[in-house]
């Protein structure tokens, strides 16, 4: 069981790194959401201080989403998913050792990235570290149900547009705790304990349902 | 009744001979709710008439979020016991849900402008409703990416599965974030106890709306079942063509 | 191998709402190979994924007489569709070192497969520039890699020149005279004298309609 896990997740993790592996443009996205932001809503240091958490938030969970695609397609359309799904480990494990892939090479890299372009938007230096733990913590929770939209629009033709509709409204918990647990609202430092708690709870759970939600999906779309 | 319904050419013929009692008791009830709640309800001392637009968006709130918990459970019962309507059940109930949840924003921003001085106000509630709404866009465009039926009413499934476990999820989010955000909120958590000349024709609608839905949900299912024997008619031409 | 024997009863398929086959019955044994033929859409993939546990059937079944009871017939066979499940991105040796781990097979086993299937000297290519063919071995060299007492094989010999389709015949008889089983749709001769054919016929794809009509 545990050879199938980590064969999956080290050819996965080989392949990001390869030609068209997309990390890259995970991070070019990332970077231009951040520069767009300023642009939009003009360069008023104070205003951008205080909407700098929540718009981290925002380029990062839009970068994991947008490298969701990837996850299943090639898979898919080369016919190794159908060899895995036969194969000596149930697909669940599987599907969780591709997201746990997509984790290590988008949520996470892009999670420690953030805080540290946070001075572009002239976020706050003592936020960094809250910040930097909540993104760690919730980016998984993204990779999870990144891939978990990925499963279910496997093999169609719209499938890029399906996975935002269908996921992003599922990310706005992981947002509101993360941001929360990386400012504490205007609660203090109580809330921000709390709230991480309560994140750390809902990506646990996220952890549990992905996997087995991705697969019934896959083998839906193999059948 | 469950298994009795299995079979699609049994359920069309008891809809179709269901469907104008239905309708009956939907105008009727509807009919009485309205009245009472337009014309008898005393306004509110505070709300004046205003108050009266909560005899259509409580209920559509009602039904919108029930809707949702109907189809997870349909799809949860296509799953256990392959029952063949289950799912095309749910197909059928989304649009009616997304309908209600639209008619609930609706008429909560309706109900916004004179209270709130705004047309929208990121209140928990609405907020959260605005969520469900989206739940119901991707849940309908599933089934319109997917096209071979089976498979879509199987992804569609897990869809509304995942949903709805995150539906409390959201709803607790989004009330934390509202009450960090927005202390002062307008709307009054839990409430006075409602007065019975408010309460009942607020029953009588709520009852009143349900059965409009179940009319609407019934004649979608019938629908559906119609659509699939089409397609299995195509399947089977092309079959002997060969 | 222990002595082993496939046995479908009254196996029907379904797929996309259609039924693609229906009641059909045939058994293989230990050394056997089955051959499906028939016109394009009778079933003949539809079934090897039936087999391969891809596709539930929906009705009849699938036994496994001698095989093991912890594993899914699926888990107890090597699967090559018409896709070839390898990477471009990776070259010979680690898209074989991949499947390799995941089938859980022995590491020497890689060499064993270049070998059989003449990939050695395209070991540290990758695999997005070799031919069809080239690709097609690639594909075949997965079933040396573990140890797997049935083959479903879908069109093996797609793109193989005559000297490929010579070693995949001969890595084939040695799968068969160890105890192993092949089943496979192929449009050539292989010539295998260990060879049955099983024809899809008409009776095993009239069109039923179902649920809804």
């Amino acid at each position: 069981m545990l050879s199938p896990f980590l064969s999956v997740i080290g050819r996965d993790v080989k392949l990001a790194f390869r030609a068209g592996g997309g990390i890259g443009t995970a991070f070019g996205f990332f970077l231009t959401v951040v520069v767009l932001l300023p642009i939009g809503i003009g360069p008023d240091q104070a205003l951008l201080q205080r909407i700098a958490p929540g718009a981290l938030w925002i380029a990062l969970l839009m970068s994991v989403l947008l490298s969701a695609d990837r996850i299943y397609t090639a898979d898919y359309e080369d016919g190794s998913l159908e060899v895995m799904a036969i194969g000596p480990a149930p697909l669940e494990v599987v599907a969780l050792a591709k997201a746990l892939a997509h984790w290590l090479t988008a949520g996470l890299p892009l999670a420690i990235a953030a805080p540290l372009l946070g001075f572009l938007l002239n976020l706050r230096a003592d936020l960094v570290p809250g910040l930097l733990l909540s993104m760690i913590t919730g980016s998984l929770a993204l990779s999870m149900l990144a891939a978990l939209g990925a499963a279910v629009t496997v093999g169609l033709r719209k499938g890029g547009l399906l996975i935002s509709l269908l996921i992003l409204p599922l990310y706005i918990p992981l947002m509101i705790f993360g941001v929360t647990a990386s400012t504490g609202g205007q609660a203090g430092p109580d809330i921000s304990t709390s709230s991480y708690l309560i994140l750390a709870a809902v990506v646990l759970l996220s952890v549990v349902v992905s996997p087995v939600a991705s697969a019934a999906a896959l083998r839906a779309h193999m059948r | 009744m469950f298994n009795y319904l299995a079979n699609p050419t049994r359920f069309l013929r008891l809809q179709k001979a269901v469907q104008p009692w239905l309708i009956a008791a939907t105008v009727l009830v509807l009919g009485y709710g309205l009245y009472l709640g337009l014309f008898v309800a005393p306004p509110d001392y505070q709300q004046g008439e205003t108050v009266r637009i909560m005899f259509i968006h409580v209920p559509a709130s009602i039904l919108a979020m029930g809707i949702y918990v109907f189809m997870a459970i349909a799809h949860a019962v296509g799953f256990i016991f392959r029952h063949p309507l289950a799912d095309a059940a749910a197909k059928a109930a989304a649009p009616v849900g997304a309908v209600f949840t639209f008619i609930s924003l609706a008429t909560g921003s309706l109900w916004g402008k004179p209270m709130w001085g705004t047309w929208w106000v990121w209140d928990a509630r609405l907020t959260s409703m605005f969520v469900l709404f989206l739940l119901y866009l991707g849940y309908i465009a599933v089934w319109q990416a997917v096209e071979e039926p089976h498979r879509a009413s199987r992804i569609a499934g897990i869809v509304a599965l995942v949903g709805v476990i995150n539906v409390p999820i959201i709803k607790f989010s989004v009330e934390w974030w509202n009450t960090l955000h927005q202390p002062s909120s307008l709307l009054r958590k839990g409430g006075p106890a409602i007065d019975p000349t408010i309460l009942t024709p607020l029953l009588w609608c709520i009852a009143g709306f349900a059965l409009l839905a179940a009319v609407l949900v019934l004649h979608a299912l019938r629908a559906e079942v119609l659509a699939r024997r089409v397609r299995q008619m195509e399947l089977a031409q092309v079959g002997r063509a060969g | 191998m222990k002595d082993l024997r496939l046995i479908a009863e009254e196996l029907s398929c379904r797929r996309g709402g259609r039924m693609v086959f229906s009641n059909l019955s045939f058994a293989v044994e230990s050394g056997e190979m089955l051959i499906l033929r028939g016109p394009n859409g009778a079933g003949k993939t539809s079934l090897l994924r039936t087999i391969a546990g891809l596709t539930p059937p929906a009705s009849g079944r699938l036994i496994l007489e001698g095989g093991s009871d912890d594993l899914t017939i699926g888990q107890q066979a090597h699967y090559i569709a018409h896709q070839n499940a390898s990477k471009p991105q990776l070259s010979v040796r680690e898209n074989l070192y991949f499947w390799q781990r995941f089938l859980g097979g022995d590491e020497r086993a890689i060499a064993a497969a270049m070998e059989a299937m003449d990939l050695v000297h395209l070991a540290d290519y990758d695999a997005a520039l070799l031919s069809a063919g080239q690709k097609r071995r690639l594909a075949l060299a997965r079933l040396l890699l573990a140890e797997r007492p049935l083959w479903l094989l879908d069109e093996p010999t797609v793109g193989l020149d005559v000297a490929s389709v010579e070693r995949l015949r001969t890595v084939m008889d040695a799968h068969l005279n160890a105890g192993g089983i092949i089943i496979a749709t192929t449009h050539i001769d292989l010539g295998m004298a260990q060879a049955r054919t099983f024809e899809f016929r008409e009776e095993h794809w009239a069109v039923q309609l179902e649920g809804f009509d």
